[in-house]
């Protein structure tokens, strides 16, 4: 790797766990180096002594081990020949395929001026009633899953992927289990979709610190795609909680002093640094982040969701309805901030009165539901409401669910009619004399 | 001859550097790497070795590279044409920069040079002034901006030449001041001051007591704050902490509004840059944004710069207070600016106090809250910053440092809840737990008796202790079932309720709704309190609930329509009739 000009050192004076020092001249900092082979990045610089982090571990690192540095900070080679590769956090090739070749550009670079920024206002469907009508997204949002390591996070993950709209799907895999990477892999080769993918994974079995790069890898070539190509890009990564328990190895083994749940006390800046990079563009590019971050035991007081939802816009929850025994989207939990924007706005004018409505009629039934856990009778709205949960979490809030917004407004109103009387539902007098589905009515009340 | 440095140590934005003559804490100084000088400010000295924060990215910056002092500390540019402008944190003027992405290096000069002002004298030749003493004014978006007497002039000067009224740049000298030593001194439109220092160019700070109205109801009825007060807002997120400073900001009566985004999410920012420059003033008619300023340092940009964001936005409030006007700053998010001082406190190995955060963060964080305020000028006029910062509370639980420390400092708590929020009780606010320290105050219970009525502060005591009481019996009930209790108690909690729904939730999104003005949050305090003092008989506790349901109803419908219309007449008609139905 080494070229004829380059110095290599080979005295290393201090090895750690993650990091070695080294007495060295003129290195920049971020800077990259090898030591013996192995990747590492120039931390600190004090005087004429550097220290590295080596990303896999300095296991097995000798005292005289060769040192070169590469001169330049993590960087990615940028082009449209991207598209259909799996990477890893280096950016090397892991699909047997060619170093592809194009513009080097460092990763984690600046962020963009919040005066060339547009507001987001186009709708990304999903086909998922659960997402695109209770919690619509928007291109240049960032949103995570709020999941239990149990729940099919990445399962839905990848179908919104295929479904939405966009030039390139862009996957960050961090700390991903080799079965999820030749999920995704096989997802997305059945779906014939594999050239608008990029993949950049990190597999547990990949040292932890590697993962660090993943997000920066992946945002830099989102950024390519939608800066200079105006495309619309969406980035995935998961799972977030990988990474911050990465943030945090690095940061103990610095010796920092840890805050809250032992994390760094720059966890919040460390993340926003990657979610922030969501952003419209006026000139039609776009990013779009969804990312996951799991919970332990739905604790979402920890800090790496608390954090997080300060820094994106919104969440979304899976659960399992017992009720019709799959899974759904929590409509009740879940939030997205940019909704306001395209609802009622690009979606037929009903939309926000009709989603609040049927999450308020689902309150109703889960009311009705704890009333019949304690004993007590049931009123006739109480059943009525009950019925009305199960067709509403069976036919629309599933995942299993792929209908376009219209439909899934014109099924809320044939649900409504099948269930309640037009003054049950609380919506504006006008919207109900427009989009009442009287002719289908069925139940006689 | 200006000092200069090389560097020496790098682990991550903090810098060791080797002074080769003296440097001033929190001097500031440029690091020169490739072609970019990077801005930096000395945070430590130790011996020969000075430690700076750099406001930029250090990637690739190496020992050995040249540094630059500047011979000042962190400073604005203070002067006419600041409004309607977005700033980061150190005063850049965003729109001038280059380029979809932020450029490391490039520094904006936050005025327009060539831009002509109409500048009218208002001192005269031979007069004695002081700092912040007004010489003239320029019309800055129909508001008279005054030019001052730079805060720096220490001592009485005299006036010795000042320019006829006509047409100036920020850069043309409009007088020429003489100290007591007999040195003339040219003075032009524009001056410059350390962010870090307070301007104390006013004689007197009196306790604030006049109502700064924000058309919240909750707010102003309940917890009013007053111009040149301070007041704070934590709340988990989506609680709506961001709807209800954005309502703030577009509602306040202030002649000036100040956003510092700091640290939170750009996406909000972009909200505010599409919608305010559409947006009319309710007071003025004006277009919101000729009377803001955004200090934008939003969560992504540079952690150091985004600490001196709030402290460029006060600043700037402080000019603008000086010339006599109501400045209304509101920052979001304080805990950002903590996690801020936190970051570099880490890297400087300082010892931790709680939670990891610097030892002195109680005592930055009511420094920081002392410099709003309401004054007196020297030539007798009044102006006030009134400071209103929100809290981003780990976790959602209000036991961490940066709240226990602003709500030492700050006099109005508007605590935003996790629990109101998930019960769409918008806005948000516990109104039991938040408070108003100036509903206490007798500045403020004189003020206000004239403006609205002398018995408004016993109305809203007797609204709080209703609340409280309306909290106390739903625990009763709780424990000891809807027929367990009397059903007096049930009335008394459905008032409660009355005015919970009535009064102190608000639809942010309703047109009408979203702005209450002070008369007409009057006329529904009197009526609802009305509506709580009588007496009324129910044959069954379920009829309690039927009654009141319908009654809010009623009143929401009130909420909707425009102050004394039709439409508002036939609701409280309707209104009237259903309390002589059931009143005894």
């Amino acid at each position: 790797m080494a070229k004829a000009f380059q110095k290599i050192y080979t005295q290393i004076s201090q090895i750690t766990k993650a990091t070695c020092m080294l007495k060295a001249a003129g290195i920049g900092y971020d800077e990259l180096a090898t030591v013996d082979g192995a990747l590492a990045q120039v931390v600190k610089i004090n005087g004429d002594e550097v220290t590295l982090q080596v990303f896999r571990g300095t296991e097995g690192i000798r005292t005289n081990a060769e040192v070169v540095f590469l001169g330049k900070a993590p960087a990615l080679k940028v082009g449209p020949q991207l598209a259909g590769r799996f990477f890893n956090a280096f950016g090397a090739p892991i699909d047997g395929g060619p170093v592809p070749e194009g513009e080097e550009r460092e990763i984690g670079g600046p962020s963009v001026n919040p005066v060339r920024r547009k507001q987001p206002s186009e709708l990304i469907a999903t086909g998922m009633a659960g997402i695109d009508l209770n919690n619509t997204l928007v291109t240049g949002q960032k949103i995570p899953f709020f999941a239990d390591p149990d729940q099919p996070f990445n399962q839905v993950m990848a179908t919104v992927a295929l479904r939405a709209e966009t030039d390139k799907i862009i996957l960050g895999g961090m700390g991903l289990a080799n079965d999820d990477y030749l999920f995704f892999k096989n997802v997305f080769s059945n779906a014939g979709s594999l050239d608008r993918i990029i993949s950049f994974v990190n597999t547990t079995e990949d040292p932890p610190v590697e993962r660090l790069l993943i997000p920066d890898m992946a945002l830099t070539a989102a950024e390519y795609f939608a800066v200079d190509r105006h495309e619309k890009v969406l980035v995935l990564l998961t799972d977030m909680s990988s990474y911050a328990d990465a943030l945090s190895i690095v940061s103990n083994r610095m010796d920092q002093i840890p805050s809250k749940d032992s994390m760094p006390g720059s966890l919040y800046s460390d993340l926003a640094k990657i979610y922030e990079k969501a952003v419209q563009f006026p000139d039609g590019g776009s990013i779009t982040i969804i990312a996951v971050t799991t919970l332990s035991g739905g604790d979402i007081t920890h800090a790496v969701p608390d954090n997080t939802g300060y820094i994106t816009e919104g969440q979304l929850f899976l659960r399992r309805d017992t009720d019709i025994g799959k899974v759904i989207v929590d409509p009740f939990r879940s939030l997205s901030r940019l909704k306001q924007l395209v609802i009622g706005k690009k979606t037929r004018e009903d939309h926000p009165q009709v989603m609040n409505a049927a999450v308020r009629l689902f309150s109703d039934a889960a009311n009705a539901k704890t009333k019949l856990e304690n004993g007590f009778d049931l009123s006739n709205y109480d059943e009525r409401a009950l019925a009305f949960a199960k067709d509403y979490s069976n036919n629309l809030l599933a995942i299993d669910v792929n209908i376009n917004t219209t439909g899934m407004l014109d099924e809320a109103w044939t649900l409504f009619a099948k269930h309640f009387k037009p003054e049950e539902v609380n919506i504006r007098q006008e919207l109900v004399a427009k989009y009442w589905r009287e002719d289908e009515t069925v139940l006689d009340h | 001859m200006a000092t200069k440095g090389v560097v020496k140590g790098i682990v991550s934005n903090l810098v060791t550097i080797e002074a080769d003559g003296p440097v001033l804490q929190n001097e500031i100084c440029f690091i020169r790497t490739g072609g970019d000088r990077l801005m930096s400010e000395v945070i430590k000295v130790i011996g020969k070795n000075t430690y700076v924060q750099v406001y930029e990215s250090t990637r690739g910056l190496k020992v050995g590279a040249e540094v630059e002092f500047a011979g000042h500390m962190l400073e604005v540019t203070l002067g006419p044409g600041m409004l309607s402008r977005n700033y980061d944190g150190l005063q850049n003027d965003l729109d001038k920069m280059e380029g979809v992405f932020l450029k490391r290096g490039d520094y904006t000069f936050p005025l327009d040079e060539k831009k002509l002002w109409d500048f009218k004298p208002v001192a005269g030749e031979g007069d004695t002034v002081t700092a912040g003493s007004w010489l003239g004014e320029v019309d800055e978006n129909a508001q008279p901006h005054k030019i001052m007497v730079p805060f720096t002039f220490a001592g009485k000067y005299t006036v010795k030449k000042l320019a006829p009224a006509g047409q100036y740049t920020v850069e043309n000298r409009i007088a020429t001041l003489t100290d007591a030593s007999g040195n003339d001194i040219d003075v032009n439109m524009m001056q410059k001051w350390p962010v870090r220092r307070a301007v104390t160019a006013y004689t007197a700070k009196p306790r604030p007591f006049k109502l700064l109205e924000t058309g919240v109801r909750i707010i102003d009825t309940a917890n009013p704050i007053v111009e040149g007060g301070t007041g704070f807002i934590p709340g988990p997120f989506g609680t709506g902490k961001t709807v209800l400073q954005h309502a703030i900001s577009k509602q306040a009566e202030a002649d000036i509004v100040i956003v510092a985004a700091c640290g939170e999410r750009a996406n909000e920012v972009v909200e505010i840059f599409a919608e305010f420059p559409h947006l009319i003033d309710p007071h003025t008619g004006r277009k919101l944004m000729e009377r803001t300023i955004i200090v934008a340092n939003t969560s992504n940009m540079p952690v150091a710069a985004r600490e001196a964001s709030v402290y460029t936005a006060m600043t700037i409030a402080e000019y603008y207070r000086s010339m006599g006007l109501k400045v209304l700053l509101m920052a979001d998010s304080t805990s950002r600016w903590a996690q801020a001082l936190r970051e570099m406190s880490n890297r400087l190995e300082e010892l931790p106090g709680p939670d990891a955060f610097p030892m002195d963060l109680s005592a930055i964080i009511s420094n920081f809250y002392g410099r709003a305020g309401y004054v007196e000028l020297s030539n007798g006029t009044t102006g006030s910053i009134t400071f209103i910062g929100t809290v981003s509370p780990a976790g959602g639980n209000l036991k961490e440092p940066v709240t226990e420390n602003t709500k030492k400092v700050a006099r109005c708590f508007f605590a935003l809840e996790q629990d109101r929020a998930d019960k769409k009780r918008y806005p948000a606010v516990n109104p039991i737990d938040s408070y108003s320290k100036y509903l206490e105050y007798p500045e403020f219970a004189e003020y206000i008796s004239k403006r609205i009525s002398p018995d408004w502060i016993s109305t809203v005591n007797e609204l709080k202790t209703r609340m409280q009481r309306g909290k106390e019996i739903a625990e009763q009930i709780n424990i000891l079932g809807d027929d367990g209790v009397p059903i007096s108690y049930h009335i008394t909690f459905w008032k409660s309720e009355l005015i919970d729904f009535v009064i102190l939730q608000q639809d942010a999104f309703d047109e009408t709704d979203a702005v209450t003005p002070v008369e007409r949050q009057k006329y529904m305090v009197d009526l609802i309190m009305r509506i709580c003092r009588t007496d009324f008989e129910f044959p069954a506790f379920a009829d309690v609930m039927d009654y009141f349901k319908k009654m809010i109803n009623v009143c929401k419908q009130m909420n909707y329509s425009v102050f004394r219309s039709d439409d508002f007449a036939r609701f409280e008609k309707e209104l009237e009739d259903m309390v002589k139905e059931k009143a005894v």
